[in-house]
């Protein structure tokens, strides 16, 4: 019984979330008069996240250079270790890292926020003011999300590289100039469509949709918050879990759909 | 658009009659809160809801402004049924209405001269000039003149109730609920809120719905004082009659009110 109410409170929370997405891609035509609370979204999320994004960015390559180099070095193959750290950071660990630490923190942050908000009955007021709480709150923070995701995993990107450069050259005696034309070179598949390589758009595309869901998922949690302190303790445990299943459940489909379909 | 131009519901009330209780039942989960509350609201007066905590007046207050729907029975406001009013109406109704919440509900990020012209910022055509002096006359009528850029964490209790008051009167609303105004406020404070709500209900002319456990709010605001207990009306009289009466319930909560 406890299993059947808990799969319908889940089917009734992806609901509200599905509506709330359609809400907002509906308000997007209200971009121009709701630019100084995209900005300050923009700055928020941006600002909390960018150092945190390089430095972990710069020790996941560290870790896949060494790691995937010593096995590549059994086989004499270590000079393809720029190709092998390339590809995981632009498909893989960029977006995915920057996805996981937006979630823990601007994710969170906005659902304490928006659960502030409502347990002190500031939705309400916005509510009874006549003013569109998905145009002003929801929209400006999924729009920012969805532009700073991707701004994020470009930097995430392009320092994990750096960071697999330096243990290349430091702990596997891979040349830089080596490690570079191997690295860029894997960057430069064909694509079918879209004039960029495949692994950098592919990358870019999974980030652009795990932070709509990290931010549909935060906004959705928060506006619904009840019960006060303890309300919004729950709400913001609740955005930042609900967000790191999401975004993995989301990686799976995204890989399935341009890398095997 | 005026509410006039609005108001085409098919629910006819009485000319003097603006908000009208039906048989109202509203439960959450197993608590049963409201129990067939039956009311008139009428316009121009000041109306004070009293009663224990717990008994439904804020949630009475809530169908009126919409932000509940009723389990059944119905609240018809201005020729609206709002258990079944349509979000565009609803949205046109409460550019009409004002509401002061328990503790202001200003919203954090904003100063205070943008808390209050944030309606008309939203859904007017007013231009920046137009609004600033709106909200000028407003903090004026509250007494606040000097806050403008304060920001709400900046300033008292009584002053957040003050700019709530500001805020819920600056579309210039036919009706105004406050629910409970006085909380929390020292006796003095209490007495200015009082005094405000008193002007605002007479020189504007303004119906206005007040939940208070203050007698001294009752002496000072009311022209109709109506008493809820387990959901329902128990008692509806002038504020003379309903201070003097005698009846057990009343005479029983009244005995327990510090004024």
């Amino acid at each position: 019984m406890s299993l059947l109410r808990g799969f319908l409170q889940f089917a009734e929370n992806v609901g509200y979330q599905v509506r709330l997405l359609i809400a907002v891609l509906a308000r997007l035509g209200h971009v121009g008069k709701r630019r100084m609370q995209i900005a300050s979204q923009l700055y928020g999320a941006g600002n909390k996240v960018l150092h945190v994004a390089l430095l972990v960015s710069f020790v996941m390559g560290m870790v896949i250079s060494l790691q995937t180099g010593l096995v590549l070095a059994e086989y004499g193959q270590q000079d393809q270790i720029g190709t092998v750290v390339a590809i995981t950071m632009a498909r893989e660990m960029g977006p995915f890292i920057t996805a996981i630490i937006l979630a823990a923190t601007v994710a969170s942050a906005m659902a304490a926020e928006l659960g502030t908000m409502s347990v002190s009955d500031e939705l309400a007021a916005l509510e009874v003011l006549s003013v569109d709480r998905t145009s002003y709150l929801t929209m400006p923070r999924v729009l920012a999300m969805a532009v700073m995701a991707p701004l994020l995993t470009i930097f995430s990107d392009a320092v994990g590289i750096v960071g697999g450069a330096f243990v290349a050259r430091s702990q596997l005696g891979v040349g830089i100039t080596l490690y570079y034309d191997t690295a860029i070179e894997a960057l430069q598949a064909p694509a079918a469509m879209i004039a960029l390589p495949k692994d950098v758009y592919g990358g870019l595309l999974k980030a652009l949709v795990f932070g709509v869901t990290i931010a549909v998922i935060a906004c959705a949690t928060g506006l619904r918050t009840r019960g006060g302190a303890l309300g919004v303790g729950n709400a913001t445990r609740n955005a930042v879990r609900d967000s790191i299943i999401a975004i993995i459940v989301t990686d799976y489909f995204l890989n399935w759909l341009f890398y095997q379909s | 658009m005026s509410l006039d131009a609005i108001t085409r519901g098919p629910h006819e009330l009485p000319p003097d009659v603006c908000i009208r209780y039906i048989d109202l039942h509203k439960a959450f989960g197993k608590k049963k809160v409201l129990t067939g509350l039956t009311l008139d609201v009428r316009r121009g007066e000041a109306l004070v809801l009293m009663g224990p905590s717990g008994t439904g007046k804020s949630v009475t207050l809530r169908h009126a402004i919409g932000l509940m729907k009723p389990d059944s029975g119905q609240v018809i406001v201005e020729g609206f049924d709002m258990g079944k009013i349509r979000p565009a109406e609803l949205f046109e109704l409460r550019k009409h209405m004002g509401y002061l919440f328990q503790e202001g509900a200003l919203i954090n990020w904003l100063s205070v001269a943008e808390n209050i012209a944030l309606p008309l910022i939203e859904n007017s055509n007013m231009t920046r000039d137009e609004i600033d002096e709106r909200v000028h006359a407003k903090l004026k009528l509250v007494h606040l003149p000097d806050v403008w850029d304060e920001m709400p964490s900046e300033i008292s209790g009584g002053m957040k109730k003050r700019v709530g008051l500001a805020r819920a009167l600056i579309t210039e609303p036919e009706i105004i609920m406050y629910d409970e105004p006085n909380a929390g406020l020292d006796p003095e404070i209490s007495g200015a809120i009082n005094h405000l709500m008193r002007e605002v209900s007479e020189t504007l002319g303004i119906t206005s719905l007040i939940i208070t456990h203050l007698v001294s709010c009752v002496r000072a605001v009311a022209d109709r004082v109506v008493m809820l207990d387990e959901g329902k009306v128990i008692v509806d009289l002038p504020p003379e009659e309903f201070l003097a009466s005698d009846h057990p319930r009343l005479v029983r909560f009244l005995g327990t009110d510090p004024d």
